[in-house]
């Protein structure tokens, strides 16, 4: 009994880390249906931007956040104005080419500037202290703080696009971007917010990760796979069903470990196919589209 | 006297198709005009070509002398002309408050505000939390109209009003005209209803394929005159 009830825990925290994997994507997606097959990447790119911080000036990981967020948001800011803007509104083929190329040379930038060798962001004794709750239960300090930290991040995103003036104009051009424009909707300029937010989102996914896992630079690719399978699980374009598809995925991920650990990632897809096939646009899916 | 809004020799082309052939407008400060035209006759091109949606020739489109043709529609509306759109194109998944606000995106300092907006149309502040897919036409069409007002135009350009409005709807929507011009407001409304437009406007347009086929005061205009320029026959 205590075993299933860990399971789920442990794997409702891994939750809380795909989630935030999936935030960003999730609200590029609702802004501006761009699929960023680049995303995985961006998470990986983060992880070696806080992992430069933390050599360069000696700051320890997590506040390396102070650093990593706002040139994450300036990257996102110039990637969205510079390359991104100019591939939407052609069909859905352009956004995905360049994004996958994107994926491409970050990769092999990231393998010229610092090699193929792993490495992992060290946090000291807090990455495994853990409170007791029961003879055989733990909850672990750093998977609950990633956990809260999502739930902060999904709720700090939905507070943006629904009581801010910057918000109501990201839902409207999402909605209709040439009535949007009409009213004075600067799209490009609001495009390049949502992705400098989204990648905001991304470098507490990075940072977290780098902490938890060994990282590389080839690592983005599955990074994105599970993002996605979490918005899709939780529906497209809504943000409390992304976190709630993360932690299906995370426990999905979490027994199947219990049951073989080769299981793992096998069993979150076999989630994600299950939810597909009974529920095609997701658990919570947006009411208009 | 340079006029407030005026089109020269405007055209427009959607690829190679050319909906517009050398349209001469012009509005006056405060005055209230029509265009009436058959369906596919050009009346939204040319609204949406004055909003910047559709590229002009910067001479083409002229505000208070100025050569707006082509701008871009945030610069467009931050001047002080606002459409109606076709359609109503309400943000869907925004509210009706919300949409209001949307209108009010560029700032421009003027009369209208949420509440004046709720006193010309009492029946959105009473559904001003609900979505604009729960409303009905003619509600949708006042959601529209007000949230125009919020970017608070100089000249409001209203495309087919009556679209798809039951008569007794129509005459509601209509009824607003009166308190926006007395703002000092320029109104110019599209139409295919001819008596509608001519009810309301101190001046008429007919467009028939993309060319003004008639103008004048409604007085002057009978009938026949109208009925020849709007069909072609
Ligand atoms: N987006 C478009 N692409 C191609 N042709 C268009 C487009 N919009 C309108 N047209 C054509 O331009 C002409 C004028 O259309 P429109 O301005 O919508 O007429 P109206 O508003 O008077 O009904 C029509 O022949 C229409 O088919
Ligand atoms: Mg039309």
């Amino acid at each position: 009994m205590t075993g299933a009830i860990d399971t789920i825990l442990q794997g409702t925290l891994l939750g809380g880390l795909y989630a935030l994997f999936a935030a960003g994507l999730s609200l590029i997606f609702g802004v501006m249906r761009l699929v960023n097959i680049a995303h995985g990447d961006l998470i990986v790119l983060a992880a070696y931007t806080a992992f430069l911080a933390v050599q360069l000036t000696g700051i320890d990981p997590l506040s390396s956040l102070i650093i990593v967020v706002p040139v994450m948001f300036v990257i996102g800011y110039a990637l969205q104005r510079g390359l991104l803007n100019a591939t939407l509104g052609r069909g859905i083929l352009p956004p995905l080419l360049v994004t996958f190329g994107l994926s491409i040379i970050i990769q092999n930038a990231l393998l010229q500037g610092f090699s193929a060798d792993s490495r992992k962001l060290l946090l000291g004794p807090f990455e495994t202290a853990s409170i007791p709750l029961g003879p055989d239960l733990a909850i672990g300090w750093f998977p609950l703080l990633i956990f809260a930290t999502a739930v902060v991040v999904i709720a700090a995103l939905q507070a943006l696009l629904h009581r801010t003036r910057i918000g109501r104009a990201f839902r409207a051009v999402s909605d209709d971007p040439e009535t949007a424009r009409l009213y004075g909707v600067d799209h490009r300029h609001l495009f390049a917010m949502a992705m400098g937010v989204a990648l905001a989102v991304v470098s507490f996914a990075g940072v977290f990760l780098a902490i938890r896992t060994n990282f590389d630079p080839a690592i983005g690719p599955a990074r994105l796979l599970f993002a996605f399978e979490a918005v899709i699980i939780g529906g497209l374009g809504s943000l409390w069903g992304t976190l709630a598809g993360g932690v299906i995925l995370g426990i999905a991920q979490t027994v199947g470990a219990k049951i073989d650990p080769a299981w793992q990632l096998l069993a979150g897809h076999i989630a994600f196919l299950l939810v597909l096939i009974f529920r095609p646009r997701g658990l919570f899916p947006r009411a208009v589209d | 006297m340079t006029a407030l809004l005026e089109t020269q020799a405007l055209e427009a082309r959607y690829g190679d198709f050319q909906a517009l052939f050398g349209i001469d407008l012009a509005l006056q400060d405060g005055e209230t005009v029509a265009i009436i035209g058959a369906n596919g006759a050009g009346k939204s091109t040319l609204l949406r070509t004055i909003c910047g949606l559709n590229a002009a020739a910067p001479e083409a489109v002229r505000h208070r002398g100025q050569a707006i043709g082509g701008a871009a529609p945030e610069a467009i509306v931050a001047r002080g002309i606002a459409l109606v759109p076709e359609g109503r194109r309400l943000f869907l998944s925004l509210t009706v408050e919300e949409n209001l606000l949307m209108g009010a995106y560029a700032k421009r300092p003027g009369p209208w505000t949420l509440q004046r907006v709720y006193r010309l149309f009492p029946v959105l502040e009473e559904r001003r939390r609900v979505s604009g897919i729960q409303l009905s036409g003619g509600q949708q069409q006042m959601v529209a109209i007000g949230r125009a007002l919020m970017a608070n135009p100089e000249i409001l350009l209203c495309d087919e009003l009556s679209l798809g409005l039951a008569p007794i709807i129509i005459r509601d929507v209509y009824a607003a005209l009166p308190a926006i011009k007395a703002e000092g407001t320029a109104v110019v409304v599209v139409e295919q209803d001819i008596n509608q437009a001519l009810a309301v406007a101190g001046r008429v347009y007919c467009l028939m394929a993309g060319r003004v086929t008639l103008q004048g005061r409604p007085e002057e205009l009978d009938r026949e005159r109208i009925r020849a320029a709007y069909f072609g026959v």
